[in-house]
C-alpha cells in the first residue's frame, strides 16, 4: 500500500503492515468458526447417545453412536419418503419458476406492449404482500380443490414468483443485445425461437442464480407446508424435523440431531456446486 | 402537470388508428400477454383474490366450516384491545431489534474487514454464507440444545466459570435472546456479503485522499465509508425489517416443546410469540378464521410503518 507513495516501505512499515494482515486474518478466522460452530454441535451431538449428552461436563468431541442414532432416526419417521417429498416440491418449483420467470422476465427487458407499465408496477406491489394475508384464502381455496395434503398445494403457487422475474428482468436488460434480437428478426426468427436460441443461451448464468436460489427456498420452506401438509405421514423433510423434534426433542437428542444433519446435506451438496455463483450475484443484486 | 398532454393527444389517436385497431393491437401482442400470464394468473388465483378475500373474511365470524356471520368493524375493534396482540408485537419488535442492531454492526465489521483482506476472500465468503444456506428447522434444533437450560452449552460454560445458569427457554429475555442470537447467526454472514459488494464499489482513490488528509481507520470508515455505503445500508435495514418483523420458524421450532397448549404459542408466558406465531394461533388453532385474518391486517400495517420509519431515517439523514 505505501509504495503508491512512491516511498519505500520502512522495515517498521511493513512489519506493522503484517501484523494489521495477521490481526485481520485472526479476527476474520474467528468470524469463520463462529459460522462454522453448530455444524459442529451437531456432529458432535448426533455421535452421542442421550445419556452422554445430558451428562456433565459436555462432550466436546465427536462419539461413536451416529450409526445407532441414524438407525432409531429411520425407525422413527419416514425419512426418505420425506427428503423425496422435498426433492419433488423443490426440483418441480425450480424448473416452473425458470420457464415462467425467464419468458416474463424477457419480454420485460426487452418487449414494448400496452399496459407494460402497468403490469410490472403491479409486479413490484406484489412483493410486499405478506405470507399471512394470503395463507387463510389459500389454505380455503385449495381445501376447495382438494390439493391440502398433497405436495401441489406447495407447487403450484410457487411455480412463478415476483422476485424472480424482476431480478432475471435486470439481469437480461443487460445481457442480451438488443443488435442480436434484431438480426433474428430480419432472419425471420419469431417470439419463441427468439426467447429460445437467442435469449437464453445468454443468461444461463443468471439462470443457474435463479435455480440455486430457488431450489434452497423451497427445500427450506417451513411455513406453508406445516399448514398445508395435514397428513403427518406425507410431509416434506423440513415438516418432518419439526415433528421429530416435537414428539423426541426433549427426549432423543441424538436421534433428532442426526435427522438435522441429514437433512442438511442435499442443501449442502448444491451449495457446493453454485456458491461462487450465488454469492457473486447476490451483491449485484443488492447496489443496483 | 399530467392534464396538459393528456388533452392534446386524444385526437391524435382518434385520427390516427381506425376503431378496429385495438383488437388488431391486442392480436399483435398477444403472444407477449401469453408470455406474462402464468405469473398473473397465479397471482390472481392465489394472491390478489386471497388478500381481496382476507379483507373481506375481517369482517366476518368464521369457523372455516359454518357459515359466515357478518361482524362489521368488531374484529379490529377486538384487535385494538387485543393485550396478547400488543404484547406479541412488542416481542416481535424486542427480538428484531436484538437481532438486528448487532447484526448489521458485525456484518459490516465482516464486510471492511473482507474487503482489506487479500488472500483467501472467496474460502472466507463462502465459509460465511454457510449459515444462510441451511434451514431454520435444523438451525433452531441445534440452538435449542445450545441454549437448553440442563445440558446446553452456554449453560455449561457459565457453569464453568462459576456463573448462575440460565433458564434461557424458560425466561422472557432468555426466550428472546435465544431467538435473537439464532437470527443474527444466520443472517450476519449473508448482508456482510451484501454490504461487501457495497464497499466494492467505493473508489480507492477516496481513501487514498483520506490517508493523505492523515484520517485514521475510523475517522475514514465513518467520514468515507458509511456515507457511500448508505444505499447498500438501506436495502439491508429495509429487508431485514420487512423480515425480522415476520419471524415464525424461528420461535416456532425453538419453543414448540416448552410451549404447554399449542405449538404456536411462543413459550412460557407466550415470551417468544412473535406477531406471526400469534395469527397462526388465532387461525389455525382456534380456527378463528376472521379474527385471524383482521390479526393479519394488523401485522401489515406494523410492518409497513416499520419501514417508513426506516426509510424516512435514513433518507433524512442524507439531505443533511
Amino acid at each position: 500500500m505505501a509504495s503508491i507513495h512512491g516511498l519505500k516501505p520502512s522495515r517498521a512499515g511493513i512489519r506493522g503492515s503484517r501484523r494489521r494482515a495477521l490481526a485481520l486474518h485472526a479476527s476474520l478466522i474467528t468470524g469463520v468458526l463462529l459460522s462454522a460452530f453448530p455444524f459442529y454441535w451437531a456432529v458432535v451431538m448426533s455421535t452421542h447417545t442421550s445419556s452422554e449428552i445430558f451428562s456433565y461436563p459436555p462432550k466436546l468431541l465427536p462419539g461413536t453412536h451416529f450409526p445407532d442414532n441414524v438407525r432409531s432416526l429411520f425407525d422413527a419417521v419416514d425419512f426418505f419418503g420425506s427428503m423425496a417429498n422435498s426433492l419433488l416440491v423443490a426440483t418441480t418449483v425450480t424448473f416452473l419458476v425458470l420457464l415462467f420467470d425467464s419468458l416474463a422476465a424477457f419480454v420485460f427487458a426487452k418487449f414494448a406492449f400496452p399496459g407494460k407499465r402497468l403490469l410490472f408496477g403491479l409486479l413490484m406491489l406484489i412483493f410486499m404482500v405478506p405470507m399471512q394475508l394470503q395463507a387463510i384464502p389459500q389454505f380455503v381455496i385449495m381445501a376447495r380443490l382438494g390439493w391440502i395434503g398433497s405436495m401441489t398445494a406447495l407447487i403450484v403457487p410457487a411455480a412463478a414468483n415476483a422476485f424472480g422475474i424482476f431480478w432475471m428482468r435486470q439481469y437480461m436488460k443487460s445481457a442480451i443485445h438488443d443488435e442480436l434480437l434484431d438480426a433474428s428478426r430480419i432472419d425471420g426468427a419469431n417470439f419463441l425461437r427468439q426467447y429460445w436460441h437467442v435469449a437464453l443461451p445468454v443468461v444461463r448464468p443468471g439462470l443457474a442464480f435463479l435455480a440455486i436460489f430457488t431450489f434452497m427456498g423451497q427445500w427450506n420452506d417451513y411455513a406453508w407446508p406445516l399448514i398445508a401438509l395435514t397428513d403427518p405421514d406425507n410431509v416434506t423433510l423440513q415438516v418432518a424435523l419439526s415433528q421429530l423434534n416435537g414428539t423426541h426433542g426433549t427426549t432423543d437428542y441424538g436421534m433428532v440431531m442426526t435427522g438435522a444433519l441429514l437433512a442438511l446435506v442435499p442443501l449442502l451438496i448444491v451449495f457446493a456446486i453454485g456458491a461462487r455463483q450465488i454469492i457473486g450475484d447476490l451483491g449485484k443484486g443488492a447496489i443496483k | 402537470m399530467a392534464t396538459v398532454p393528456a388533452l392534446e393527444k386524444p385526437p391524435v389517436v382518434m385520427t390516427e388508428i381506425p376503431a378496429v385497431q385495438p383488437r388488431k393491437g391486442f392480436r399483435r401482442y398477444w403472444h407477449l400477454y401469453a408470455a406474462i400470464s402464468p405469473f398473473y394468473l397465479l397471482f390472481l388465483a392465489f394472491g390478489l383474490i386471497p388478500v381481496g378475500f382476507s379483507l373481506y373474511l375481517s369482517f366476518h365470524r368464521w369457523d372455516g366450516l359454518g357459515s359466515m356471520e357478518w361482524a362489521g368493524l368488531s374484529q379490529y375493534r377486538y384487535l385494538v384491545g387485543d393485550g396478547d396482540f400488543w404484547q406479541s408485537i412488542g416481542t416481535t419488535v424486542v427480538i428484531w431489534a436484538l437481532a438486528t442492531f448487532p447484526m448489521i454492526f458485525l456484518a459490516m465489521v465482516t464486510a471492511v474487514m473482507l474487503n482489506s483482506a487479500v488472500r483467501f476472500k472467496n474460502a472466507y465468503r463462502v465459509a460465511f454464507f454457510l449459515p444462510n444456506v441451511t434451514s431454520v428447522v435444523a438451525v433452531a434444533i441445534v440452538f435449542g440444545s445450545v441454549f437448553s437450560t440442563n445440558f446446553g452449552l452456554v449453560n455449561a460454560l457459565l457453569q464453568a466459570v462459576g456463573l448462575d445458569q440460565v433458564a434461557w427457554l424458560n425466561t422472557p429475555w432468555g426466550i428472546k435472546i435465544a431467538i435473537a442470537t439464532l437470527m443474527t447467526w444466520q443472517w450476519t454472514g449473508y448482508n456482510a456479503i451484501i454490504f461487501l459488494a457495497g464497499l466494492q464499489t467505493v473508489p480507492g482513490e477516496l481513501y487514498e485522499a483520506a490517508r493523505i488528509d492523515g484520517a485514521g481507520p475510523v475517522q475514514t470508515f465513518l467520514r468515507v465509508t458509511l456515507p457511500l455505503l448508505r444505499p447498500t445500508l438501506l436495502f439491508v435495514l429495509v429487508v431485514s425489517t420487512v423480515t425480522g418483523l415476520q419471524s415464525f420458524s424461528e420461535p416456532q421450532v425453538l419453543l414448540q416443546n416448552t410451549a404447554n397448549e399449542s405449538a404456536f404459542s411462543g413459550g412460557p408466558g407466550h415470551s417468544g410469540r412473535t406477531m406471526v406465531l400469534y395469527f397462526f394461533q388465532q387461525t389455525f388453532d382456534n380456527n378463528d378464521f376472521g379474527y385471524g385474518a383482521a390479526v393479519a391486517w394488523g401485522i401489515f400495517l406494523v410492518v409497513v410503518l416499520f419501514s417508513i420509519i426506516n426509510w424516512r431515517l435514513l433518507q433524512r439523514r442524507d439531505e443533511a
